[in-house]
């Protein structure tokens, strides 16, 4: 029978020893290991206990330490989209205005709280703790080094999936409760657009999946030792779900082309229009972290997580150089954390060029482009499990092979179409003769 | 007599759930100053945009009445802000072809001040559409175009600091010349800046104009055939992006414009686009165009060189003879009119100012009907209006 259900009859049945297996679920967790192999000492706890306090040290670092990330990510976006625009961005706050956004926050902390008086005051406080406590419950799951990670779940990409669309209902509540037709249109293209986005980034997460025969985020990174294991160039196919499933990721955290639903200039801020003080700062917040998340998940399902270039067995394991080896060649804590900022560098960099998108050309988007795209890598990855179904150095090179004339013809037929410029200027003869009068 | 409503792209589902009436603005930050539009809305899709204007009134024909034709220039600054030269320039021609009806007291602007009209106006048409490039952009999302058509106007407005001490309104043009000399140096800063700006409109059609996501948003969006722009009345960027060659620099030229030679650019249908003549995207682009054009106009008057001699027609006082006149002028937006009726007094019996602005968004309602709400802002973006010439 399965745990929850044998819980569920069985009140009795909730010892010690049932809540382990209810919170670890993996047969030998990282804890557990870690506690044979570097804290004896907890042995003389119960087995369980031991491995609470470890997985408790490491979740009350994660919770210290991550939302500290947008702290950081909301100066790097200043920043970067000040250099983008010819200016220097915040220079007065701390040198270099690296300080800025601790004083912005300590400003919103000292706003005004204002609930609309006409709006539903329960969700209108409640949804930002939902956003905010989801974006950052998606972090349990991601391994960011060989023991780093809160919770080694047999599910993990399953949970990242099933957490991060909980934040659409946060949106929804958000605008509903605000009372404010403007917050009400951001919610309802935020909703549409999520959903929409999420089946993109499943059937990507299921190439993965297919390939890897496992969901635990873990036991997919293990299997991406050095650049040619890593997952985007393992197949063809894996190579077009990684774009595929990026994209969608900056869909689904509402960034510029997709950023519909807080559309500035359309909406004014769209679903939190009416939020101010630390209310307004908690979504803000989320969607930086949310935005770190999508994009450290990306780097450990397609870009090798926290194995580098070089396969492990070929660095030291230990010991400064090893770290700063491992971190040089994008493997380990600092390589992930790498990999990680250059995809939300990406995803700045689009911000502060592209224009945005209408709702409906979103939707068409994803619906007549990236679903397709998504079961045909689907099939492709099957079919290529059955030719090869082991990875060897053949499949590899192959792989590469077909990726590389892929994007020669790729950039080769775009080429073309942008060589010829936007428009050929007429003479002004032919303009003379087109006039109409 | 409007022409037929372009079709909707979308399928009319009936029976309609219940319309959402929105009201837009007038605090909105993409309607451009303070236009409020009433959106009744089903979903996204706009059933009607009715908008109602008014909020920057500030009663300048009636104020004019009680005023010197030199005391109305700086009114006139008030209106389209974002060109205030022109508007000077407009309202100062009307008095001029007024007090030329008498050869006595007006004998004609004299050519430097000729020259230097030119030569302010069409800076200041550059500066225009370059805010309205800026915005545009950053009304579709793309907000870094915005800034570099600030950083690049803001030289024009330096030029401009130099030569007539404001930023902003100018009162640099007067009835019978201009109201101060160039100070020294000041062609070549013009000449470094036209050095400086021309291969930018290169950059920024790159950046934006030939951007895929630019395009989708602007292609086929709200098209305005000739017919229905003639019959509308809309003048200026918005009539030659409907693909009429209608300029009056050209066509009936005012001033000392028959003297250069320069393009008046038309949009028209680029089917590898997907554009049409009429759409968002060829208003803008015809914006673009005119840019390169103007400072193919600027070039000219620096080749040639400013000729010497007074900037300011010598007369007693701004007395027009007994009568009235209507003067158009091309500014930046389209044809400006002043229609002034005087009785021989320093002061206008009536002043009347016909706003290109005011036209182009009597367009709107019907634009709009059938899109979508991020397609109102593409709309508004694009007809490029300033609430201060709508308003008045």
């Amino acid at each position: 029978m399965p745990l929850g259900l044998q819980v569920a009859w069985n009140p009795d049945a909730i010892g010690v020893e049932n809540l382990h297996q209810f919170f670890v679920q993996s047969s030998e967790s990282w804890a557990q290991r870690y506690v044979q192999n570097h804290a004896p000492f907890l042995e003389h706890l119960p087995a369980p206990l031991g491995e609470f306090a470890i997985m408790l040290v490491c979740c009350v670092i994660f919770v210290a330490v991550v939302p500290l990330l947008p702290l950081g990510l909301v100066l790097a976006e200043r920043k970067v989209s000040a250099h983008i625009q010819d200016r220097v961005g915040p220079m007065r706050v701390g040198p270099h205005g690296i300080l800025q956004t601790l004083a912005d926050g300590v400003k919103l902390i000292f706003k005004e709280d204002h609930i609309p008086r006409e709006g539903d005051k329960f969700l209108f406080v409640v949804s930002p703790y939902i956003i905010f406590a989801c974006s950052f419950a998606v972090f349990a799951a991601i391994p960011f080094g060989r023991s780093i990670l809160v919770s080694e779940l047999n599910i993990g990409i399953f949970y990242i999936m099933a957490i991060s669309s909980v934040i659409v209902m946060g949106v929804i509540m958000a605008g509903w409760a605000s009372n404010s037709k403007w917050s009400l249109l951001g919610a309802m293209r935020s909703a549409a657009q999520i959903v929409s986005y999420e089946i993109p980034i499943g059937l990507g997460i299921l190439t993965v999946v297919m390939l890897m025969q496992t969901l635990n985020m873990q036991e997919i990174v293990k299997g991406q030792d050095g650049i040619a294991n890593w997952l985007i160039f393992r197949t063809p196919f894996t190579f077009i779900a990684f774009f595929v499933f990026f994209i969608s990721s900056i869909a689904e955290v509402n960034r510029t082309p997709f950023d519909l639903p807080e559309a500035e200039s359309e909406l004014v801020a769209g679903f939190h229009t009416e939020y101010s003080g630390m209310r307004f700062a908690l979504f803000f917040i989320a969607e930086y972290a949310n935005m770190f998340a999508v994009s450290a998940i990306a780097s450990t399902l397609f870009l090798g997580g926290w194995h580098g270039i070089v396969p492990a067995e070929m660095l030291p394991q230990s010991g400064i150089l090893g770290f700063l080896l491992r971190a040089v060649t994008l493997g380990g804590l600092l390589g992930v954390v790498i990999k990680t900022l250059l995809l939300v560098f990406v995803m700045m960099w689009l911000r502060w060029t592209l224009p945005r998108l209408r709702v409906d050309q979103l939707m068409s988007l994803c619906w007549k482009y990236f679903i397709p795209i998504s079961f045909f890598n689907i099939l492709g990855v099957g079919i290529w499990g059955l030719i090869f179904p082991k990875d060897s150095l053949l499949s590899i090179i192959i792989s590469i092979a077909v990726i590389i004339l892929g994007l020669i013809f790729t950039f080769g037929v775009l080429g073309k179409s942008l060589s010829q410029g936007p428009e050929p200027p007429p003479s002004s003869a032919e303009r003379r003769v087109s006039a109409t009068t | 007599m409007a022409a037929p409503q372009p079709e909707s792209k979308f399928i009319e589902l009936k029976p309609f759930s219940d319309e959402m009436i929105v009201s837009m603005g007038p605090q909105h930050p993409s309607t451009h100053g303070v236009l409020r539009l009433e959106l009744k809305l089903d979903g996204e899709i706009v059933r009607d945009a009715i908008p109602h204007i008014g909020y920057l009134h500030r009663c300048f024909e009636k104020h004019s009445e009680n005023l010197n034709y030199q005391q109305i220039i700086p009114f006139t600054d008030r209106m389209d802000y974002i060109a205030a030269m022109n508007m000077n320039w407009g309202f100062c021609l009307a008095v001029e072809e007024l007090l030329a009806t008498d050869e006595k007291k007006f004998s004609g602007v004299p050519e430097r001040g000729e020259y230097l009209r030119v030569l302010i106006g069409e800076l200041n048409r550059i500066g225009s559409h370059l805010l309205s490039f800026g915005t545009y952009g950053m009304d579709l999302g793309a907000f870094t175009p915005f800034l570099y058509a600030f950083r690049d106007r803001e030289k024009i407005l330096l030029l401009f600091e130099k030569i007539c001490g404001a930023r902003l309104t100018y009162n640099y043009i007067r009835v019978g010349g201009v109201s101060r000399d160039t100070p020294p140096g000041f062609i070549d800063e013009v000449k470094e800046f036209i050095d400086y700006f021309e291969p930018q409109i290169d950059k920024y059609n790159a950046l934006l104009t030939a951007n895929r996501i630019f395009i989708e948003r602007t292609a086929k969006v709200a098209v305005m055939d000739t017919e229905m722009a003639i019959n509308y009345g809309v003048t200026g960027p918005n009539l030659r992006g409907a693909g009429l060659q209608w300029d009056l620099r050209r066509d009936e030229p005012y001033s000392i414009y028959d003297r250069f030679d320069f393009d008046v650019p038309v949009g028209k249908d680029i089917p590898e686009l997907g554009v049409v003549a009429g759409d968002c995207w060829n208003r803008y682009k015809v914006r673009m165009d005119e840019m390169k054009q103007s400072i193919q106009i600027i070039r000219q008057i620096l080749e040639s060189g400013l000729p010497n001699g007074p900037i300011q027609a010598e007369m007693k006082a701004v007395r027009p003879p007994k009568g009235e006149i209507f003067s158009r002028s091309e500014a930046p937006r389209g044809e400006l009119g002043f229609y002034i009726v005087s009785d021989g007094t320093p002061k206008p019996v009536r002043l009347k100012a016909k706003s290109p602005c005011f036209t182009a968004l009597s367009a709107l309602q019907e634009l709009s009907r059938g899109l979508m709400v991020a397609d109102i802002i593409a709309i508004i973006g694009s007809i490029d209006i300033v609430m201060g010439e709508v308003d008045r």
